[in-house]
């Protein structure tokens, strides 16, 4: 019973805390989103946080508009997660690691690059890339 | 010859297992070039030319063709979101009521907000260098809170709409401390 308790304060103190990283924009094909263990739809709209996982099948890609105005967007067989993302909406101070798994990522960078450069990453299995403010693209290729 | 340097990387990677990881610079939709830097343990490659690529395995940078880009990222560039739209408002000192720029700028957000599938809408207050900062961060978030009230008065709902105050971090006409600029004192709005 008290473990059960603590289990629901734990719950509701980590929902207290997610804050929205961004919101998914478009959604094409197969594709859906891992969060803490479960499995949801992607739909138009619904908000991404901390640890989510975007997984897309061989006809799916899905875009993302993040809270600083960063834009990402991952093609087709592709894993990629959102592993920090915080953004002061006053100073636009803030980091922004995501980790392509495998598959393709295309991105645009936003306001926190602009505050502080190469504080948006993207990590893959062998290396890290930091973006100073530009367009760019990264494949990890599994074959 | 490019070709089959691919190949053999394609060739290592199917030997070794690793994965083949390629990272690409791209020219932004108004011609802008950027830069990135990808770190491999100790080594270290900067990119900041159109189609630049580093290549796991590979030491030098080499460059991608339009049509290699295409062909590998085409779908995923595809699915890139719109690139947010940016609007700014100026009130008429004192009140609640658009100047008459503003409004034609009101108009040209609405329509912005109506070729987007599910917008959501960001209202960033500003203000000028008159007024210590951290009051500034307070008068330009109230800013912005009552730009959200007068959003949902026409119609968008609150729940589509965020808030921000940047204080006098970012000024549109540059001055020194303590200067009056109307216009600093403003309102900015990005559709995305």
């Amino acid at each position: 019973m008290r473990a059960s308790l603590a289990a629901i304060l734990l719950c509701v103190s980590t929902a207290a805390l997610a804050v929205d990283a961004g919101e998914i924009k478009v959604v094409q094909g197969s594709a859906y989103l891992e969060r803490a263990g479960e499995r949801l739809a992607l739909k138009v709209g619904m908000p991404v946080r901390e640890a989510d996982v975007v997984i897309t099948g061989a006809n799916g890609s899905v875009g993302i508009t993040f809270a600083d105005n960063s834009r990402l967007s991952i093609g087709p067989n592709s894993n990629f997660t959102i592993e920090r993302y915080v953004f002061d909406s006053t100073t636009y101070a803030g980091q922004f690691d995501g980790r392509l798994n495998k598959g393709t990522l295309a991105g645009v960078s936003g306001k926190i690059v602009k505050q502080s450069p190469e504080a948006m990453r993207v990590h893959t299995p062998s290396a890290i890339m930091g973006v100073r403010g530009t367009d760019f693209a990264v494949q990890v290729d599994r074959r | 010859m490019a070709v089959l340097a691919v190949a053999a990387l394609l060739a290592l990677a199917l030997l070794t297992g690793r994965p083949v990881e390629t990272f690409v610079v791209l020219p932004s939709a108004d011609g802008h070039i950027g830069t990135v830097v990808v770190q491999r343990g100790d080594s270290r490659q900067v990119l900041n030319q159109a189609y630049a690529t580093s290549r796991l395995g590979e030491a030098e940078v080499t460059r991608l063709s339009p049509a290699e880009v295409d062909r590998a990222y085409g779908a995923a560039l595809h699915a890139l979101p719109g690139r947010p739209a940016s609007f700014l408002l100026y009130f008429i000192t004192g009140t609640d009521e658009l100047t008459e720029e503003s409004k034609i700028e009101l108009d040209k957000m609405l329509t912005a907000m109506r070729v987007r599938p599910l917008p959501d809408v960001l209202v960033i207050g500003h203000t000028d260098t008159r007024g210590e900062e951290l009051a500034n961060d307070e008068l330009s978030a109230q800013r912005a809170e009552r730009v959200k009230g007068f959003l949902i008065g026409i119609g968008i709902p609150g729940e589509r709409i965020r808030t921000s105050g940047r204080g006098e971090r970012e000024l549109l006409v540059p001055t020194a401390d303590e200067v009056d600029e109307p216009k600093n004192r403003r309102v900015e709005i990005n559709v995305r």
